[in-house]
């Protein structure tokens, strides 16, 4: 209990170093990735990293539905139907040049909005081409992303926590007493002034670099956040030159966590079959507490050690199982909020047309059509109506109007929820596989997507979500577990989940479930056929209510009745199919779930 | 405009550099695809283009700046002919224009002046990115997460050399030659086997693992945020060699000439790997041409032939999904199966 409860507050200490590190330099050291529900201990952590941010940068929040237009700039549409001619107003991220921005529920960032923000800290400038109006204004900024998923697979987009130095985990911490010695303003004052000028031995950049490279970090970013950091640290400490203990902090504030293997070691543990822990049990109970007697050790070994004793226990545990780190941790971040159904899809251009309901002006080519008339139009109603006094300043008619088209998306994204219980388990899995990866083939094509979710044992989980990458399929397919119970109503609820989840989104989903039908445990987790039978057809039900297309492939060696009573339930296709092979699951799926 | 890191001290990422300055010598080559892992420089490489390619002429005033030995002959822009007298000369840089995510169309293609039209009540156009892009470079980073639809039209607009406007009653027509670069990383999606097709050339960037070139990038790289000016200055003289040699092999590429045994070769090599249609054969051609003028070499070897196959084959390879060897390995396997055999000949 006590070493917890240090551990626990060695980490909560690492995230004020590394807030107030963030804090003398936002714009070059990126950002940091908050990992935290929010909570009292984010809130003191925020509000400490923002009181530690220069008096005058400004801090700009980044709603997670925000459109292009307020996040680049765009057409002031008030102001310039009142001034008659264009007016643009300036958009988040150039208004948070020399300051922070904050991305609350990161990981739920559009790939859009993630790209913007990511090309404004690439070129430190806004590259706005939008509506007639071309500016590059500056774009200085350090981000804090706030991580909220609360699922171990719910991570902020890898393309964002790469551009930041920090990636700290709050979850489960208490809020401790921080060092005021450290972060007093002045010291924060005078790093902010000379820590740019601090030194840097070649012997700690080649230990830095060594370490990234031991602990297989590819991207160039990670070594040159380390030596800012580490110099922004030898400055707040009053130093001119970064020294060992500099490197050693930075090696675990910045490296650790972008670790995506442990570095060998003479007495490397065997790697453990079992799956990585749920995060709430052992969560802080890993790191080894050699570091003291590597003291002596040469300073890539002290590096080395500490970025290593620093790896976050899921992480350690999944890389000495085997898995790539990068895999579980920083994956793409979810999409964002539900669109309006009606006016979903990308936009066509748009057409000529009276504005009636349920459709959108699209003001820009309204104004567009209406612009070359205006000398014209004002000539005439001055004539007209020269007493009444006042014209408006941009005379629309209704011949104007433009209706924004959408192009509603039709791809489908399959979900293959597979029954991964008992022993037959393996076989029926591998069959599964290879129909994924053949769909996936079809789908590359025609830019569909698969998702994968396997039930066994006390629940469900999601093992592939929605991807057309094949690279990423692959990796997650090579993982794929098998045996225990059959939770088959756990597995139609989660399916269902996730087809809720993609419909948000905008796709149209389609279920797929390759089972036997048998029930063995119910939705509580408890074991018995008959509750567990129940529950099955609770949720199968649910399934044909929500109005999802689905496919119930019986893969038992005998068609059985009660697979065709669930998927009557769930108003699914049945095919019985007691050998599948891929090619025919494959087909299978084509013909019953229709290409439109 | 932030100053530009200096592409000579760019470390490493061979092919990527090699493809982007055959591009620069023979714009017919077509596009170059970047893709690979983040944190690799494809961004800071492509753009550092900028810096390095020779000025050129362009009439003074031109909103197309076209070249002055051709003159301008798209209506409502200058239209100044070709030797005119009243065509001014200026020298400017290689546009190298990127293109945000988050353009929307009439940015890109050009559209009706908004301003003109509503203070004026003229209608008249205003060039968009393709045309800023004239003569030069569109760079797409993250092509992989752009609109299919613009996609597709940059890459028409490339391959035509032209951008044809009608929309809002506007019928324009204005040169948009420009060499497209795309960039991505594969793990965020993919881009379509048909667009893929028909970029030019495509190479895949990767960490390199060895720690000197990883200390050497971090080096440069820190030593460029330090003192930017500085670091670029340091740089200026490679730069200018390597845009000198450029320039030469601009010259030179006409002088190359095109043997019948060297097509020979180009188709054999396509028929081996069974790439589909003859776009793999021309730029591989094209490529090999560029190559060897770069070098200043007098012909087209089968040792320029060996080093543009893989980054012009590399993804016209007809593809299968469940292979678990990358496009990469299969080209290098065939490639060196192909010249493997010419070298045993030509020894004995």
């Amino acid at each position: 209990m006590t070493s917890e409860s240090s551990q626990a507050s060695a980490l909560w200490s690492d995230a004020m170093l590394a807030a107030a590190v963030f804090a003398v330099a936002p714009s070059r050291l990126g950002g940091v990735v908050v990992r935290a529900r929010s909570g009292p201990v984010r809130d003191q952590w925020m509000a400490l990293a923002l009181s530690l941010l220069a008096p005058d940068a400004p801090q700009r929040r980044i709603p997670l539905n925000v459109g292009d237009d307020r996040l680049l700039g765009g057409l002031d549409l008030a102001a310039t139907l009142k001034s008659g001619r264009p007016v643009f107003e300036t958009g988040i991220l150039a208004l948070a040049h020399g300051g922070v921005v904050i991305i609350p529920s990161a990981e739920r960032l559009e790939a859009r909005v993630a790209a913007h923000i990511t090309g404004a800290i690439d070129r430190r400038d806004v590259a706005m081409e939008r509506e007639g109006f071309t500016a590059r204004p500056p774009a200085e900024f350090g981000m804090i992303a706030l991580d909220e998923g609360t699922e171990p697979d719910e991570h902020v987009s890898p393309v964002l926590a790469d551009r930041a130095a920090f990636y700290i985990d709050l979850e489960g911490l208490a809020a401790g007493p921080h060092n005021h010695s450290l972060w007093a303003g002045t010291a924060l004052d005078s790093a902010r002034e000379r820590w740019r000028t601090v030194n840097v031995p070649d012997s700690i950049v080649d230990a830095l670099v060594g370490a990234t490279l031991a602990l297989g970090i590819d991207s160039a970013r990670a070594p040159l956040f380390a030596l800012d950091a580490a110099r922004v640290l030898a400055a707040l400490d009053d130093r001119h030159a970064v020294d060992a203990g500099d490197a050693e902090i930075v090696a675990r504030l910045v490296l650790s966590s972008r670790a995506t293997r442990v570095p060998a070691e003479p007495d490397a543990q065997q790697p453990e079959a079992d799956p990585p822990p749920p995060p709430d049990e052992q969560q802080f109970e890993e790191p080894a507490n050699d570091s003291t007697e590597m003291r002596d050790g040469p300073l890539e070994d002290r590096v080395l050690a500490a970025a290593k004793a620093a790896i976050p226990a899921d992480v350690l545990a999944a890389l000495v199982a085997g898995q790539k780190a990068l895999t579980n941790r920083r994956l793409s971040g979810k999409s964002g909020a539900a669109k309006p159904a009606k006016l979903r899809g990308r936009p066509t251009g748009a057409r000529k047309g009276p504005i009636g309901r349920g459709q959108r002006i699209n003001v820009v080519e309204t104004l567009r059509a209406a612009a070359p008339w205006q000398t014209l139009r004002r000539r005439e109603a001055s004539s007209n109506a020269g007493k009444t006094g006042g014209t408006p300043r941009v005379l629309v008619r209704s011949d104007d109007f433009r209706v924004a088209r959408f192009k509603a998306r039709s791809e489908t994204t399959t979900i293959f929820a597979v029954d991964a219980s008992g022993s037959a388990a393996l076989h029926r899995l591998a069959e599964a596989k290879g129909a994924v990866e053949l769909l996936l083939a079809e789908c590359y094509v025609r830019r569909d997507s698969v998702a994968m979710l396997a039930f066994r044992g006390r629940g469900a989980e999601v093992l592939l979500p929605p991807t057309r990458s094949l690279v990423r399929a692959k990796r997650c397919l090579a993982a794929l577990p098998g045996g225990g119970g059959t939770p088959l109503a756990a597995g139609i609820d989660a399916a269902v989940l996730l087809a809720e989840a993609i419909a948000r989104k905008g796709p149209n989903p389609a279920i797929v479930f390759l089972t036997d039908g048998k029930a063995n445990v119910a939705r509580d987790g408890t074991g018995g056929r008959g509750p567990a039978e129940r529950d099955a057809i609770a949720s199968a039900t649910a399934l044909k209510v929500r109005g999802f297309k689905a496919v119930l492939i019986d893969v038992s060696p005998s068609p059985q009745v009660q697979a065709e009573t669930l998927a009557r339930a769930m108003g699914a296709i049945y095919l019985p199919l007691p050998f599948a092979s891929s090619a025919v699951v494959s087909r299978a799926v084509q013909s019953a779930i229709g290409r439109d | 405009m932030p100053i530009l890191f200096p592409f000579s001290a760019i470390v490493g990422q061979d092919e990527m550099k090699i493809a982007l300055l055959i591009a620069a010598v023979d714009q017919s080559v077509g596009g170059v695809l970047v893709f690979g892992d983040r944190g690799t420089g494809k961004s800071t490489t492509v753009r550092s283009l900028a810096g390095l390619l020779p000025e050129i002429d362009a009439l003074d005033g031109c909103r197309y700046h076209s070249d002055p030995k051709a003159g301008c002959a798209v209506p409502g822009c200058c239209g100044i002919v070709a030797g005119s007298r009243k065509a001014k000369v200026v020298r400017t840089p290689v546009p190298v224009v990127d293109l945000p995510l988050g353009a929307t169309e009439d940015r890109v293609v050009g559209a009706l002046d908004l301003e003109r039209a509503l203070t004026q009540g003229e209608k008249s156009f205003e060039p968009g990115l393709l045309a800023r892009a004239h003569r030069g470079f569109l760079y797409i980073d993250e092509v992989n997460l752009l609109e299919d639809h613009l996609v597709d039209l940059l890459l028409d607009v490339a391959a035509s050399g032209e951008n044809v406007v009608e929309r809002e009653g506007l019928s324009i027509r204005h040169p948009a030659k420009f060499v497209l670069i795309g960039s991505g990383n594969p793990e965020e999606g993919e881009l379509r086997p048909q667009l893929l097709d028909r970029f030019g050339l495509s190479v895949e960037v990767k960490t390199p693992q060895d720690l000197k070139t990883r200390v050497e990038i971090v080096r440069n790289r820190d030593a460029f945020e330090r003192n930017p000016a500085g670091f670029v200055a340091e740089w200026a003289g490679r730069d200018r060699e390597l845009g000198q040699q450029i320039a030469t092999a601009k010259k030179h590429l006409p002088s190359l000439e095109t043997t019948d045994a060297l097509l020979e070769r180009v188709a054999r090599l396509c028929l081996t790997l069974g790439t589909d249609g003859l776009r793999g054969e021309l730029t591989l051609l094209r490529a090999a041409r560029s190559l060897a003028a770069l070098e200043g070499s007098r012909t087209i070897t089968d040792v320029h032939l060996r080093r543009v196959a893989p980054m012009a084959l590399r993804h016209r390879l007809r593809r299968n999904p469940l292979d678990d060897a990358g496009s990469t390995v299969r080209v290098e396997r065939a490639l060196a199966e192909f010249f493997g055999d010419l070298a045993g000949r030509r020894t004995g």
